[in-house]
């Protein structure tokens, strides 16, 4: 449980903030470290790209709870607590069959940190997010008891934690169901979309589809404007897969093999660069069409492959921009949106596009029934700016900013966007003594 | 196989480096018999073993501090296991350890003669039944004995010694011994100190490198290459300068 103080900052890397950082190892842990004075905020792999696992009082990490419960090979309830990383869980029970209920797009994530963030994945419009999947949890509250939270007990509290960025407790444990997979392979197929129109009829025509996301050329402007690449699949059956695969079916992924050693000079990621990067990848995909077979682990975690990708934006970090809007208002917003990132002086590397299903329960969580916009965009000086004005458009089409990918929103923004953050700021504040116990650089930036 | 064949015996279950290796073994499909002082974290790692598996996971108590130096454990064994690798250690502190004997004793115990014993106990049992592997994690600090260290380092000196001695007594009988001197690892042992990175691997690689050292039947492995070469170094300086040295 020693500790120190370390520079600590989220994924994208800014803000960087000097955080005395300790380790929870074993639960009966947390009352020592709740008598602390002040605040703290958990944190878990920190793949939240802003301020919201950053605390400067204490921020408690909870990578040494790995551990595994218990699991349930009739209902495939699987039990851990939360410092076990995605990873582990892929490692441990695809080779058996069984996949997780939703992934985000890395499984360098905790199972804390993915209902922190209430996180969504390639199938949220069928099946929506981690939360939903969720059957109870174990928190840890700042007056020294834990709860076992589910939708009959604490239900408020468990609304509240699902996607409530660790403001509410310390997660300690958590239980969801596994899915039943036959092969370790997703049938994939890439279809070409030459504007934003097709692109949005692609993802309405594929619903069906178990998983999809639309891979968007943010440089691409006029007639061409949201020309993309859809991606959908969905896992195959047994009887499916070449022989060549079908002698290991339920193989487990490779360990990473690249990584970046340095920071890249911010140079690297010019307009010209990325403009290139862009016209490439769409053609050669366009060639590509037909559905294949694709290991999962490449087709849900690409960049995975490449550890710490983060550094290619140099020192100075990026920010990931990552806003939802309403199906009615999808259209004008987006097109508004992508208007604006064609003409930044900052280029943009790397945009997503996906449709969402219905919103889960949880009061803090980010998903609408809409359409997600996800922007990688390297911080350069006009990029708060740029931020801004792109808050701006989000919030007049009735959308909202992702919490874990933001380090830049206004407080008004973001109450305009969470309609129900004020009734979370009176549960938090009900829940300590003089103030919240669990705050984060986030949680003061925004004022929850 | 029979169930003897894919059988390991881990002892000292509970640090860092014995979850990381239980966790390879499971992986790699081995049935495991789990050893360590405290039972409350002995069963939550013997149930992550088992939700990670789907196979059970036996677990003993065992204090190689104890009257018995933890030998009891062998006859509480249901199956003799085909593997055997004993993680037990006390980094102590140094300081302490000079002003205490008592404290010295404890490190002495608890890296040496309770490990040692254990594992020359389990040769005798191996090499009756003509097969086996045995393993035990010593240390980089029993290469030489250095100021900051030397009551941690001679105890693990011993027990590398000891060790090599086993290896060299079961060579024709068919039972194979390891040594792993794994250099700094990133555990709760050494959290308080400030480890060069580029020395320090994570408990995960220790295991990697344990189950290939038992794969390839090596006799010695650094986990880290560059500990090769620094152990050569250290052993290579002449005392006349090495005792001028602080480290």
């Amino acid at each position: 449980m020693a500790a120190g103080n370390t520079q600590l900052g989220g994924w994208g890397r800014h803000p960087v903030l000097d955080c005395r950082v300790e380790h929870l190892r074993e639960p009966e842990d947390v009352q020592r470290l709740l008598e602390r004075n002040g605040t703290l905020i958990p944190r878990g792999a920190g793949r939240a790209y802003g301020d919201a696992a950053l605390n400067r009082n204490l921020t408690l990490s909870t990578l040494a709870m790995d551990r595994m419960q218990a699991f349930d090979p009739e209902t495939g309830l699987l039990t851990c607590e939360s410092g076990v990383m995605l990873a582990d869980i892929l490692d441990a029970f695809v080779p058996r069959g069984w996949f997780p209920p939703v992934v985000p797009g890395t499984k360098f994530v905790t199972v804390g940190g993915m209902i922190a963030a209430d996180v969504h994945g390639k199938n949220h419009h069928r099946d929506g997010s981690f939360g939903t999947h969720v059957v109870s949890l174990s928190l840890a509250l700042a007056d020294g008891r834990t709860l076992l939270c589910s939708r009959s007990q604490h239900a408020e509290l468990f609304r509240a934690t699902v996607g409530g960025m660790g403001l509410t407790g310390i997660i300690l444990s958590a239980s969801f169901r596994l899915q039943r997979i036959e092969t370790a392979f997703v049938s994939a197929e890439a279809v070409a979309a030459s504007n934003l129109d097709e692109t949005m009829a692609l993802f309405e025509e594929s619903e069906q589809a178990p998983y999809s996301v639309a891979w968007i050329d943010c440089l691409a402007r006029g007639a061409q404007r949201g020309r993309s690449l859809l991606m959908r699949g969905d896992f195959m059956a047994r009887a499916g897969l070449p022989r060549r695969l079908a002698r290991d079916p339920l193989r487990r992924a490779p360990g990473t093999r690249l990584t970046v050693p340095f920071d890249a000079p911010s140079a690297l990621l010019s307009r010209t660069s990325i403009g290139l990067y862009n016209a490439l990848h769409y053609h050669r995909e366009r060639a590509l069409g037909a559905a294949r077979p694709v290991h999962f682990n490449d087709f849900f975690f690409p960049l995975d492959g490449i550890g710490a990708w983060n550094r290619l934006y140099g020192r100075r970090g990026f920010v990931q921009y990552q806003c939802v809007l309403p199906h009615a208002e999808s259209s004008p917003g987006l097109a508004a949106l992508l208007q604006r990132v064609a003409r930044a002086q900052e280029p943009c590397f790397l945009a997503t596009l996906k449709l969402l299903g219905a919103p889960g329960d949880g009061m803090m969580s980010f998903p609408l029934q809409g359409y997600t916009l996800t922007l990688d965009v390297p911080m350069r000086a006009g990029t708060l700016a740029l931020l801004r004005e792109l808050d701006a458009t989000t919030l007049a089409h009735g959308g909202r900013v992702y919490l874990a990918k933001d380090a830049c929103q206004s407080k008004d923004h973001m109450r305009q966007g969470y309609p129900s953050s004020e009734a979370f700021s009176e549960l938090r504040a009900a829940l300590g003594g003089p103030g919240p116990k669990f705050a984060s650089a986030l949680s003061e930036r925004l004022e929850l | 196989m029979n169930e003897t064949a894919r059988t390991a015996l881990l002892i000292g279950a509970t640090s860092d480096i014995g979850c990381a290796i239980a966790r390879q073994l499971v992986a790699d499909g081995w049935s495991l018999q789990l050893a360590a002082r405290d039972p409350k974290r002995l069963q939550r790692i013997a149930e992550d073993l088992q939700a990670r598996s789907g196979t059970a996971v036996v677990q003993h108590r065992c204090d190689v501090l104890g009257e018995d130096h933890g030998v009891a454990l062998l006859d509480a064994l249901e199956v003799l296991p085909q593997l055997a690798i004993c993680v037990v250690g006390l980094l102590g502190d140094q300081t302490a350890s000079e002003r205490d004997n008592q404290a010295a004793a404890q490190v002495m115990r608890s890296n040496y003669v309770g490990p040692a014993l254990l594992m020359g106990a389990l040769a005798s049992r191996f090499q009756e039944r003509g097969s086996g592997t045995l393993v035990g994690v010593s240390s980089m600090a029993g290469e030489r004995g250095r100021a900051s260290n030397y009551v941690y380092g001679s105890a693990k000196a011993g027990f590398s010694a000891f060790l090599s001695g086993l290896r060299n007594r079961c060579a024709a009988s068919g039972v194979h011994v390891v040594t792993v001197k794994p250099g700094f690892v990133r555990t709760r042992m050494t959290e308080a100190m400030d480890l060069p990175a580029a020395l320090t691997a994570t408990p995960e690689e220790v295991a990697v490198a344990v189950v290939r050292a038992i794969r390839r039947r090596r006799d010695v492995v650094y986990v880290r290459r560059i500990w090769r070469c620094i152990a050569l170094v250290l052993r290579a300086i002449p005392e006349p300068l090495f005792k001028r040295l602080r480290l």
